[in-house]
């Protein structure tokens, strides 16, 4: 036997974190063992990911044939540059979550614990499947498998009514989705009978059903991505999981539909048609905008994150899109910038989302409310938890020196330089679209104010949040290592950037040029005279400002500092209840973009004793769309219901029946 | 990287942060004459910074860190935004440092951060401030960044310096993209710098005030530091206007000796810019604050039709 390569080594991570999850059946209710045992160990093996699937980066293709499932039908495995970005990834993500689960879960809560480790780490390790699967039976059978983990993990609280519908409704667009993704597998293997990705990538498929495959696997993945207007279950799953969990699925499952998108438009299928770079950009964009606005206007904290990863998955998607056009006008330079960013801004939300997402958890645990409406001033009470909070949300709102700021730049950067497109008004207008990519990163700045203000300053507007415990070692050390991601994200755009490097060189045969790292600190995309951005000279400006400042003012003046009541214009009667709330914030937001909300809104009138104040906030699509198609299917059913007698003589009748008719239609 | 160079960058971050004051008492000055009053003088800011410099920070008692540090991250993005606009000279080392897009993300940073603090404190007047303020900013950050972007695509270029030297370069005709961008610019420093038509310096009236409201709790050397953060600000902004539409008498890097020149055709075009700003500033009026979006839209329309009229012309 060969010496150990690092695709075996990574799959002996995933087995490790399946060998994980079967512990956690034998010790279904040990809750210390789990806890302190168990899910730092996930944490570790995710570390181990990261370190070998980096490496693996800039190694050529790996292939291995797993002799395990069907007869026949092994399992392929392949691990290139594409699947080793995602996997690296998903294993540091991975990391701070899982050390931030072992202290997250607590007792008596839904599912046990034990089997809640099992459903993890089977979780995350069809998630690392999912990237490194080389045939479409492979694909599916972990794809299911994450999308059944996830189900069961976001139901853990079944007691729930609301948890329980949620779930459903992820299951059925989940599987929705599956079943594009299958028909465009099926479409892709060009009727060789074959379903390797090798051989889907040998086919020469005409443009018809080249983008017959695309269409049906970009409905597919959108599905599982959220995109407009697949989004409906994500607002609801993803606010219904555990928090660690929610992280996982905003901050990398997501990642894993962006990923199978990229691996149908540049690896499986050659020759991108201009129109689909196009229908992604739109698509993207409208849901990049869609999801700004509606998290805006969202008083649940969950519900805002999940409807902010709508919006980056919207970005990403017009990323990709743009990504697409270029390469389909053989601007292979040019998508090699919008392909860096897309892929720039994956691993920063993966970052920043996760460490919202267990942020949130930690308030949750603290103190037992979602609602953004009885929540604030926590800086207080968990000053750990508010600051790298801050930092997340920082990041989520695009400023720089942090993360979020170096896709987005990038992103603007591809966006305005459309070196000559052959097609006149697509040139014109790619520029202009960039102004909507503008619009939708200052929105995110408001939602991100609005987040973080309205939970962690001002003042408590429950009482019972002056009791709120700030977060425990364990919690600590999961998010200041998300933080901190974030932090080395935005920071060393220029060395981060040679990671992606490998990753474009494989789907559009370019890299940025190498200038975009040969001077040191400054991250230079194209060329020096075109633009440049260098974060930490950027971050040392302004900390220097402040610090001489400072430093000037005591020495010029004094340091003298008293504390008093606050002054609000000498108004001394302040409570609480006269803060913005969440509704109050995001006010302007619903009357500016009132065409995109479904309002009912009750106004108290001067005269009432007890004046209310009631809006509902409701997504048109589920009146357009969903509820129409849901009353369609109810009514076929009703006519198919005809057919079921309750006899068991009957539907053997309809065996018979059935098998005559095969039999007549293969005979022939 | 020139000696002349570093010269030049530091010149121009003193410059700020001594003159960003005086255009204040210069624009302040011009609007008391044109409103027929005497008016406090030119120095008032100075007096104003001194005084408050002097006093004790009051601080409310449950304000957090945070609270604390906003105003000197503010004046720190503000300080390193003046020192990133090409005033006097296009030779500048800490330019390629931040690009258009990194300096509209700066002015985003300071503006996120004011408004936490407002809410920090947890007053009505506070967190109405802060709503107001991300409401003025998400719509005006765009809207800057499409006019910038459409001096961009003139240059091919988001750097600052690059951009001032390619428009310095063309002759005096006027730039029909520019000029759309020149009018939504117009617009969007008005509202960034909390001036007349979207919101008013000079009023604590509950109903209209914005940039008021998001500093009402800071006292002493906090409130000092957001006042010079202000200046700067209106400092930074006027330089931009300048380097985009009057970039004739910037120093180039290829002509060192125009430094001298530099100076004193600065101080021109601020002077006759805070005149205009005094008069835009007399003779309109306050509008309603749910007025804003549409005054802001309008600007943002206005810089995506230069762009677009670049691009058309251009073709």
């Amino acid at each position: 036997m060969p010496g150990l390569d690092l695709l075996d080594l990574i799959l002996a991570v995933v087995a490790a974190w399946l060998a994980v999850g079967a512990a956690g059946l034998f010790a279904l209710h040990r809750f210390r063992l789990v806890a302190r045992v168990l899910f730092p160990l996930g944490g570790v093996l995710g570390l181990a990911l990261a370190g070998a699937a980096g490496a693996a980066l800039f190694a050529p293709p790996l292939t291995t044939v797993l002799p395990i499932g069907l007869p026949e039908l092994p399992f392929h495995m392949r691990l290139d540059s594409l699947s080793a970005f995602f996997l690296t990834v998903t294993g540091a993500v991975t990391a701070g979550v899982s050390a931030f689960a072992a202290g997250y879960f607590r007792k008596g809560e839904g599912t046990p614990p034990g089997l809640l480790c099992t459903q993890y780490h089977v979780f995350l390790a069809s998630m690392a499947l999912v990237v490194l699967a080389d045939d479409a039976y492979a694909f599916m059978v972990v794809w299911e498998t994450m999308a059944l983990a996830s189900f069961f993990l976001v139901t853990a609280n079944h007691r729930i009514p609301e948890i329980r519908r949620a779930g459903y409704l992820y299951l059925l667009v989940a599987h929705i989705g599956a079943i594009g993704i299958l028909l465009s597998f099926g479409v892709l293997q060009a009727n060789t009978g074959d379903y390797t990705f090798a051989n889907m990538r040998a086919q020469q498929l005409s443009p018809f059903w080249a983008s017959v495959a695309f269409l049906l696997a970009t409905f597919g993945f959108g599905a599982k991505a959220g995109i407009l207007p697949l989004h409906v279950w994500l607002p609801e799953a993803h606010p219904a999981a555990p928090s660690p969990v929610s992280a996982l699925m905003s901050g990398v499952m997501l990642k894993t539909a962006i990923y199978g998108l990229l691996r149908v438009t540049f690896d499986l299928l050659h020759g991108q048609l201009w129109w689909w770079g196009v229908l992604l950009l739109a698509v993207g964009l409208a849901t990049a905008l869609f999801g700004a606005v509606f998290a805006a206007a969202q008083v649940d904290m969950k519900r805002l994150l999940a409807y902010s990863s709508i919006e980056n998955i919207g970005l990403l998607f017009a990323g990709i899109g743009l990504a697409t056009l270029f390469s389909a006008y053989g601007m292979s330079g040019a998508a090699a910038l919008a392909l860096t960013a897309s892929l720039y801004h994956v691993a920063s939300h993966a970052f920043f989302k996760s460490l919202l997402f267990v942020t949130t958890g930690a308030v949750l645990h603290a103190t037992g409310e979602r609602n953004l409406g009885r929540l604030g001033g926590l800086i207080r009470f968990m000053p750990w938890i508010a600051w790298v909070t801050l930092i997340g949300a920082l990041t989520s709102a695009g400023l720089p020196p942090l993360a979020g700021f170096v896709s987005e730049w990038l992103l603007l950067q591809s966006f305005l330089f459309t070196p000559g497109l052959p097609d006149p008004f697509l040139n014109m207008l790619i520029p202009v679209v960039a102004a909507l990519v503008a619009l939708v990163a200052a929105l995110a700045g408001y939602v991100m104010v609005k987040f973080f203000g309205v939970v962690f300053l001002g003042q408590p507007r429950e009482p019972k949040l002056a009791q709120a415990r700030d977060a425990g070692a364990w919690e600590r050390v999961g998010t200041l290592w998300l933080a901190l991601g974030c932090i080395a994200l935005g920071v060393m755009p220029a060395q981060f950037v040679q990671l992606i490097e490998p990753v474009t060189r494989q789907l559009v045969g370019t890299a940025l040029p190498g200038e975009s790292w040969a001077s040191g600190w400054l991250l230079v995309p194209i060329t020096p005279e075109r633009a440049s951005y260098g974060p930490l000279a950027f971050l040392l400006g302004v900390a220097a400002s402040f610090a001489l400042a400072h430093l000037l003012v005591r020495r010029l003046y004094h340091g003298r500092l008293r504390r008093a009541a606050p002054w609000d214009c000498g108004f001394p009667w302040q409570t609480p209840r006269m803060q913005d709330t969440a509704e109050g914030f995001g006010q302007p937001i619903r009357q500016i973009f009132e065409p995109f909300f479904r309002m009912q809104r009750d106004l108290p009138r001067p005269s009432d004793a007890r004046p209310r104040y009631r809006v509902v906030v409701e997504d048109h699509f589920w009146y357009w769309l969903y509820l129409p198609i849901a009353s369609a299917v109810e009514r076929v059913a009703r006519v198919v219901g005809l057919l079921q007698q309750g006899r068991i003589s009957m539907y053997l009748l309809y065996s018979f029946v059935t098998l005559i008719a095969m039999l007549l239609l293969v005979t022939r | 990287m020139t000696g002349l160079g570093i010269l030049s960058q530091l010149l121009e971050i003193v410059i700020a942060l001594v003159a960003a004051p005086l255009l204040l008492g210069w624009v302040n000055q011009c609007r008391a004459w044109l409103q027929n009053k005497t008016g406090p003088g030119l120095l008032q800011p100075y007096r104003l910074l001194h005084k408050l410099f002097n006093k004790e920070s009051v601080v409310a008692e449950h304000a957090s860190p945070l609270f604390r540090a906003s105003p000197y991250v503010v004046f720190g993005c503000m300080a390193l935004a003046c020192a990133i606009v090409p005033t006097l000279s296009t030779d500048l080392p800490l330019s390629p440092v931040a690009d258009a897009i990194a300096l509209v993300g700066l002015f985003a940073v300071a503006r996120v951060f004011i408004s936490l603090a407002a809410m920090d404190v947890g007053t009505s007047f506070g967190t109405l401030g802060a709503r107001r303020e991300m409401l003025v900013g998400f719509l005006a950050e765009p809207a800057l960044l499409m006019v910038l972007f459409c001096a961009s695509l003139i240059s091919q270029s988001t750097l600052l310096t690059t951009i001032v030297e390619a428009l310095a370069r063309r002759d005096l005709a006027i730039h029909p993209a520019l000029a759309f961008a020149g009018v939504a610019f117009t617009m969007v420093s008005l509202a960034e710098n909390a001036r007349v038509p979207v919101d008013n310096p000079a009023t604590h009236l509950e109903l209209t005030m914005i940039h008021e409201a998001l500093i009402l709790e800071y006292s002493g050397r906090h409130l000092a530091l957001i006042e010079w953060a202000a200046s700067l600000k209106l400092f930074a902004y006027s330089c931009i206007g300048i380097a985009l539409f009057f970039p004739w008498g910037i120093a180039q890097a290829d002509a060192p000796l125009a430094l001298v020149f530099a100076v004193p055709a600065l101080v021109l075009k601020l002077a006759i810019g805070g005149v205009v700003l005094a008069v835009l500033e007399t003779v309109s009026a306050k509008m309603r604050i749910f007025r804003v979006p549409e005054f802001l839209a309008t600007a943002f329309l206005l810089a995506v039709i230069g762009m677009l009229v670049q691009l058309l012309l251009n073709r």
